[in-house]
């Protein structure tokens, strides 16, 4: 392959801020991440840490009062000059979303026939009932039984379980190279959870879908991704293979919300473990390394904001720690 | 699609009440179903059926002419004897006649006025809430001012450079009444526009006309179907209140609030020229509000309790 060289999707330098009665909010500063075609990678990050607008801008859909500064080269373009109608020939084709909560994405007053076809009519140029067929092997696809029939129904007739499978078909009907999926599982029960991962799993080896994921969920990533972003206030503060952030860890943040992970096999009676304060307002935030306040290992060098280090199994930290330890 | 063999029932449950057929049922058929449970709305909606169908159709059947003046029957009670069931007025004129023929006036009115309230209205709220940002205060700081203008002075200065017409009635009342309509249509497409399906409809592309046509719009019509029903009565009442006072319709036409303001000065020597317009009035009334709650409670079930 020629394009191998090239990642689908690279984002460089990208800062997204929004302008609120208060003041500018930082919401995403500084950020590069790249993923390769048929690659899967979770963004993880308390709620605020920028993850889910870092994508938002990404696709074009920032609220009114925010704005994106950087790159986001997909296929060799930057989504983020192309006006809204140059978008829209890559969202849905290329680029499909999944969003967090399943109840409140399906338009109630549509059956889901509709809204499938609506956007395989507009992007692959099929007629009606060539683009029914399509939703309907989706729907089977992602195990929804009697698919002919059950099109035919209105959202409130579907499980939320139901409704997040039918959220997935939808963003798989296109095949699209790249699927944003914004915290898919969050809403659902552990075992509805780990049907939706399977299926992504499945999809994605069939058509060789990159996939990112936006969760707070380490649970679902370790099942899921070849590699993670973890975001702290906005910024990237380690990147690595799942082996990596596991096991070898390095950056204070990610060791914490590892350990806040709450686990079966721990007794009731043990005290759970939780990172003390709370991020940083991301209207002022502080010089320097912007954990420092929280860090249980912080020390005089952390005023200094510290780079993003790198060693040769593409594992990124930003921290001092390894100079001091 | 043709239905398959699989879809005869599932389950038993589906069998024993008869649901085999698992053909969606829409929100607009379980609020319809709603609507039928709710006996004061079904009732209501009856009984202006029968009100509609007696004020088109009654003056045919009536053998007396609206502008005819019985001479020897002026102020007569209501009898069956004299033919005129409900009375006459001072200068005999038949009351049922006059009614049912004021109804057509008050009716059309109510609906010409609230359709032309609409229309602006949805456009007018739809643009500004899912334009946004300065077009979308320039537009409602534009609906404030007129707000702030009082109705009436604004009547009485139609009628005093235009004339006296029913057709001012109409633009008077209608340009009073999308306000409240735009500004209902603007809170709600506001809300929308940051609902998840709508974010998911962009983020696949689909262009910004189809998601005000598919998207927003359906889920807009329960409201304004709901303030629509209300609106009637609101503009059936203004048209009536401006009649009473004379500056709505003129002789010889008439309409229920110019009866009941005739009524009224004779209301001691022959009431049941008051009585007999108030009694339609009323019930027309009462009937769209029960209408009117009843659509309310079954397109939004959560707000009952």
């Amino acid at each position: 392959m020629k394009e191998a060289l090239m990642p689908l999707l690279e984002v460089k330098d990208l800062n997204v801020g929004f302008n609120t009665a208060e003041g500018e909010v930082h919401a995403v500063n500084n950020l590069n991440f790249s993923i390769n075609a048929g690659d899967t990678l979770a963004i993880v990050g308390e709620s605020g840490s920028g993850k889910t607008q870092s994508l938002m801008s990404v696709m074009g859909l920032l609220a009114e009062n925010g704005h994106a500064e950087g790159q986001a080269i997909f296929k060799g373009k930057d989504l983020l000059k192309m006006s809204t109608s140059e978008l829209n020939k890559h969202r849905g084709r290329e680029i499909a979303m999944i969003f967090q909560d399943p109840m409140t994405s399906l338009n109630p007053y549509l059956r889901i026939d509709k809204q499938m076809i609506e956007v395989v009519m507009h992007h692959q140029g099929l007629n009606k009932s060539e683009a029914r067929e399509h939703a309907v092997e989706m729907l089977r696809a992602v195990r929804i039984p009697d698919p002919e029939e059950r099109i035919r129904q209105y959202p409130h007739e579907f499980s939320g379980g139901m409704r997040q499978r039918v959220m997935v078909a939808m963003g798989l009907l296109c095949e699209p190279d790249l699927l944003i999926a914004d915290e898919p599982t969050t809403a659902l029960d552990v075992t509805v959870q780990a049907q939706i991962s399977h299926l992504m799993n499945a999809l994605r080896r069939k058509s060789n879908t990159a996939i990112i994921l936006i969760t707070h969920d380490l649970g679902v990533v370790a099942g899921l991704c070849d590699r993670i972003l973890v975001m702290y206030a906005g910024e990237a503060v380690e990147c690595g293979s799942v082996e990596q952030i596991y096991y070898d860890a390095k950056h204070p943040y990610t060791q914490g919300l590892l350990a806040s992970v709450p686990r079966l096999d721990h007794m009731a009676s043990k005290e759970m473990h939780a990172i003390p304060g709370n991020p940083p307002s991301l209207m002022s935030l502080p010089k320097g390394c912007k954990f420092r306040d929280r860090c249980p290992k912080a020390h005089a060098a952390c005023e200094e904001t510290p780079p993003m280090q790198l060693d040769e199994g593409r594992h990124a930290w930003r921290c001092y720690l390894d100079e001091s330890a | 699609m043709t239905k398959t063999t699989e879809s005869v029932a599932i389950d038993p449950f589906e069998a024993a009440l008869g649901v085999s057929d698992v053909k969606g049922r829409s929100p607009w058929e379980d609020a319809w179903h709603r609507l039928l449970k709710n006996r004061a709305a079904v009732v209501s909606a009856f009984i202006m059926g029968f009100i509609i169908l007696l004020v088109v159709f009654g003056p045919m059947l009536v053998s007396w002419e609206s502008d005819f003046t019985d001479w020897d029957h002026t102020s007569a009670p209501p009898s069956l004897q004299s033919g005129h069931w409900f009375g006459t007025d001072a200068v005999g004129r038949d009351i049922l006649v006059r009614t049912l023929e004021g109804g057509r006036i008050s009716l059309l009115v109510g609906v010409v006025a609230t359709i032309v309230s609409l229309l602006i209205g949805v456009s007018y709220g739809a643009i500004a809430g899912s334009f946004g940002g300065v077009t979308d205060r320039i537009m409602m700081r534009v609906v404030d001012i007129i707000y702030a203008l009082p109705f009436m002075f604004f009547v009485i200065l139609l009628m005093v450079v235009f004339g006296r017409h029913i057709l001012l009635i109409f633009i008077a009342i209608g340009a009073i009444n999308w306000l409240d309509m735009a500004r209902i249509v603007r809170g709600q497409t506001l809300s929308l526009k940051n609902a998840e399906f709508i974010e998911a409809a962009r983020a696949s592309g689909v262009r910004d006309w189809d998601i005000i046509r598919r998207h927003i719009i359906p889920n807009l019509l329960g409201v304004v179907i709901v303030y629509v029903t209300l609106t009637i009565p609101q503009v059936i009442l203004m048209e009536s209140f401006l009649s009473f006072i004379g500056l709505g319709v003129q002789e010889p036409m008439s309409s229920w609030g110019a009866l009941v303001s005739d009524g009224a000065q004779d209301m001691e020597s022959a009431p049941w020229t008051l009585i007999v317009p108030s009694v339609f009035l009323a019930i027309t009334l009462y009937c769209f509000n029960f209408i009117g709650d009843g659509l309310r409670d079954a397109l939004d079930p959560k707000d009952r309790l």
